[in-house]
């Protein structure tokens, strides 16, 4: 990574130079004040960068060497997934024939994108062990609520307008309570036992006849398998409730557990994590959601659904909730998952969890003797360590992700889940080699002697990053979202 | 089987295990309880070879006409637009597409910067004091910005004009309802927002507003007398724009919008079957609290040198959990990063040119069909698109077209009863004269549509 200071682009603009070329125009020009009204014509205009093309690329390429992603690195960030993505998608997503069609073309003339998406749903149907999928949530979170909006569609359509609560977990993802309100209902938290699983006894209190759902992570976000599954889903059944899967963890059971055979109602998956998105710096995401055969007549619009050899989108479909989103999902997104599972398979799959899961036992068994670990039994793909022993010498866990920066990586996941004190989450996902992971393993082990004999060290990092640590607190005080020009 | 993805090795496997103080893999999964434990193989496609899954993927694409062999006249919300080579290419530096959110400034100041830039381009275009790092799309940013504005008015009712894409609107219902929010659409008249029309409906429980402009027909909606409307109410005014329209009109900021939504997919993002795609959402500084998702804020280092990172996050979903202003957490980065390239490159005088070619070549095109013969059906200013009337079903003139390489409007009879066998035809500055004159001439040898008005 480069140092040196980076100017904004606004600040290399210079009047007259230009980054682009399209050709003159070939029609006969007319007055344009003779077909717009002035006062919708514009005046001032938008003050854009006038810079040549070499200097954007070089913006451009230096921006990049002040960015980590996976391929920079390792990213063992808890919950998040950070596998690697293939190139080969990035290339068929870039096909003719995918990136530049329209989504209001004729039918007859998408035949091939149409078919793509109806392998890649059933796939997913399989794979979670789902009656229906639709591919048109953006992101894990709309597919969140995309759900929600259907599991009180199917409430209200057998007359049950009075479930007004959604349960969630206290280790649930901030996005669970969050889709709960924007679908109009209020969330309820239920509390975890001492051994980082849902209190059955707990969830027994909170569910009663308001009860529209329990959203649940499996394993949850502390990489545990909730092994009550069967009773937290009958408690929930019993009461007329239903089961919402987050699969913000889906790495971690594929082809050994299927929410659909656990009870699970509605399952969204987060194509960017699983399936190899790719992130994107924070998106776009693809949300997928399965449900089982009694909410298939509230899926959103339009159905995608297979007559004869023809592939047809249904919008007769009086139950649907509606449109979640304009045309039918993040395509471009959901040809690159499509392209993952066909170079996968049914045993690439398979052994992506078993080897995710491994990977993250070692990592865990290795690191115990030196951070405390709340919860001892086996994980799943991801854990979490608690950076409590640390922060009795004065370094914090933000201090030992900081000094991760030092050495290359990204840091894990912290101060979540909130129920574990300092906490430290950490996914290392299938594709990382175990050199890779013993690598980072010696540094934990390094950061944890520091925290003991040298502390400042730790606490004032990072020292190699082109940027120290940034005062956030006045990034929100006094806001600047925007560049302005000095005058 | 081996995969190129997995590097594990059986001795790799064998230490592991022995660390970890266990005979198999099988050992990790002993949590999952037997009555659900999968036993089967997943019944899904066998893996293919990297050669195979290319000719396979090949198959597919082929199958689809596309934008690159064929002259399209089809925009309805997603337009063919020139991109500038670099833009894939800047794309394709993997620090950027294979970043997750950037958490961690200090190794992330690349992305955080480049939202920074959007989000500054953005404000120029839409005239508007702050925008956000990027919604899902056009649709779901214009459902937010009712729902934003139902929550600041504390009004439950939203007004929303027919003009205003079909599948936004149908967006904004479906989020309405989570909300229990009252969605009432107003009537056009000569293609754009009836005035009279809004008058009767806006009132004290309106919380807003929301047209589009240029709107669904292309049209130019009058923002001035609509403005004195709804804030003669005291509701929020909002306005979808597509962003490279406001390099030619008057920006949305200047008629006194509230919020201003938007796509940016004409900047440099491909058509992709209609996403991923890229939502913008603007707004006034009042709203800057208010607005969902993320944004990025200049700040310092603690040596005092210039950074950038996620700000004002009380505002989202994991922190504020049940009270967030909006579930949204993935947003649209790396499409943001494209129509930053994009913007970019066009810059001050491209973005102005280029909308104004969209202008004149629409308008070339216009005249043309109707020197044919041909009616068009609205009287009013327009930017790039406009509408025509066929006398058979707009399917049998596209299947017509199709064979002269030409993709041809969107059929209005789909979402408008009353425009049967109508037409929206969107003329980009990558059409040339001569795919225009040849759309005419295909267009006029069609026995269905001839000499219609003569």
């Amino acid at each position: 990574m480069r140092t040196e200071h980076q100017s904004l682009i606004f600040e290399l603009s210079k009047p007259g130079r230009v980054g682009y070329s399209i050709p003159e125009l070939d029609v006969p020009e007319i007055n344009v004040e003779s077909i717009i009204p002035s006062d919708y014509l514009r005046t001032e205009e938008a003050d854009l960068p006038e810079v040549s093309e070499l200097q954007i690329v070089r913006h451009y390429t230096a921006l990049s060497n002040r960015n980590h992603g996976v391929d920079s690195g390792f990213y063992p960030l808890g919950s998040c997934t950070m596998k690697y993505n293939p190139k080969i998608n990035e290339d068929v997503a870039r096909f003719p024939g995918f990136a530049h069609i329209h989504p209001l073309q004729d039918e007859e003339t998408v035949q091939g994108a149409m078919e793509m998406m109806y392998r890649l749903q059933t796939s997913l149907a399989e794979i979670t062990g789902m009656d229906e999928v639709t591919l048109q949530p953006a992101a894990g979170a709309h597919g969140e609520w995309t759900g929600l909006m259907m599991i009180r569609a199917y409430h209200e359509a057998n007359g049950d307008f009075n479930r007004t609560k959604v349960i969630v977990p206290d280790s649930a993802h901030g996005t669970n309570p969050a889709s709960a309100t924007v679908a109009g209902f209020e969330s309820i938290t239920v509390k975890s036992d001492e051994r980082g699983l849902v209190d059955l006894e707990d969830l027994k209190r909170v569910v009663d006849q308001d009860v529209a759902a329990l959203m649940l992570t499996n394993p949850n976000t502390l990489g545990l398998f909730e092994e009550h599954i069967l009773e937290m889903a009958k408690i929930v059944h019993e009461a007329g409730g239903k089961l919402y899967y987050d699969g913000a963890n889906a790495n971690a059971i594929l082809g050994f557990a299927r929410p659909g055979d656990m009870g699970f109602d509605v399952v969204h998956l987060n194509l960017h994590k699983t399936f190899t998105g790719p992130h994107g710096g924070g998106g776009p995401g693809s949300g997928p959601v399965g449900v089982k055969a009694d909410l298939i007549p509230f899926l959103p619009k339009p159905v995608l659904v297979k007559e004869d050899d023809l592939y047809k989108f249904e919008y007769d479909r009086p139950q649907s909730i509606g449109r979640v989103k304009p045309f039918y999902g993040n395509f471009g997104i959901n040809v690159r998952a499509f392209t993952y599972i066909m170079t996968m398979g049914p045993d690439g799959l398979n052994q992506v969890s078993e080897n995710a899961v491994l990977n993250a036992n070692y990592m865990m068994r290795r690191l115990e003797p030196h951070f405390d670990l709340p919860f001892t039994q086996h994980c799943k793909h991801e854990f979490v360590l608690s950076g409590r022993r640390q922060k009795k010498l004065g370094v914090r866990t933000l201090d030992i992700a900081k000094r991760l920066l030092d050495f290359g990586y990204h840091p894990p996941t912290i101060y979540f889940p909130l129920s574990v004190e300092e906490a430290i989450m950490i996914e290392p996902t299938e594709t990382e080699s175990k050199e890779t992971l013993d690598e980072f393993i010696e540094k934990m082990i390094q950061i944890s002697k520091e925290a003991e004999e040298t502390p400042e060290l730790v606490q004032e990092a990072p020292h190699t990053t082109v940027v120290k640590r940034l005062d956030e607190a006045t990034a929100a005080r006094k806001p600047i979202l925007k560049y302005s020009k000095q005058v | 089987m081996t995969f190129r993805y997995l590097p594990m090795t059986d001795q790799d496997k064998k230490e592991m295990l022995e660390t970890i103080g266990i005979e198999t893999t099988e050992d990790l999964f002993q949590d999952i309880p037997e009555e659900v434990r999968f036993k089967g193989r997943l019944q899904i496609e066998e893996a293919l070879s990297e050669p195979q899954l290319v000719k396979e993927m090949g198959r597919l694409a082929a199958l689809n006409k596309n934008t690159k062999d064929h002259a399209s006249f089809l925009g309805a919300g997603v337009y063919d637009h020139y991109t500038p080579s670099i833009v894939n290419h800047m794309l394709l530096r993997s620090e950027f597409y294979t970043a997750y959110t950037p958490y961690q400034p200090e190794i992330s100041q690349g992305e955080l910067q480049a939202i920074f830039e959007f989000q500054t381009m953005i404000c120029e275009l839409t005239g508007m004091d702050v925008a956000n790092s990027s919604m899902y799309d056009g649709g779901t940013s214009l459902a937010e910005a009712g729902l934003l504005s139902a929550a600041q008015t504390r009004r439950k009712k939203i007004v929303v004009s027919k003009s205003v894409h079909p599948e936004s609107r149908a967006v904004l219902h479906t989020y309405a309802k989570g909300q229990h929010l009252e969605v009432v659409e107003v009537d056009t008249e000569d293609g754009v927002t009836s005035l009279n029309a809004l008058r009767a409906e806006v009132d004290e429980q309106t919380a807003c507003v929301i047209v589009q402009y240029p709107n669904f027909f292309g049209q130019i909606e009058p923002l001035k007398d609509i403005e004195e409307i709804v804030h003669s109410a005291k509701g929020m005014f909002v306005v979808s724009s597509n962003p490279l329209a406001l390099g030619a009109l008057t920006p949305p900021g200047k008629f006194g919008a509230d919020i201003v939504v938007g796509d940016a997919q004409p900047f440099g993002i491909a058509q992709g079957f209609g996403g991923p795609h890229c939502g913008y959402f603007a707004v006034t500084t009042k709203l800057m609290r208010k607005v969902p998702g993320r944004l990025v804020g200049q700040t310092v280092d603690e040596d005092g040198k210039r950074g950038f990172v996620l700000t004002l996050q009380a505002r989202e979903q994991h922190i504020r959990r049940d009270k967030a202003t909006s579930n949204i957490c993935s947003n649209q980065a790396l499409n943001a990063l494209a129509a930053s390239i994009a913007m970019t490159a066009l810059g001050k005088q491209g973005v102005k040119e280029v909308a104004h070619q969209n202008i004149q070549k629409a308008h070339y095109a216009k005249k043309v069909l109707e020197e044919k013969g041909f009616k068009t059906s609205f009287t009013g200013p327009f930017f790039n698109e406009f509408v025509i009337e066929l006398k058979c079903t707009a399917k049998e003139v596209n299947r017509k077209l199709l064979e002269s390489g030409i993709i041809g409007g969107y059929d209005l009879g789909l979402s408008y009863s009353e425009l049967k066998n109508h037409m929206l035809l969107a003329v980009t500055e990558m059409r040339t004269k001569e795919e225009i004159d040849q759309l005419a001439n295909v267009l006029e040898g069609l026995a269905c549509v001839q000499n219609i008005s003569h």
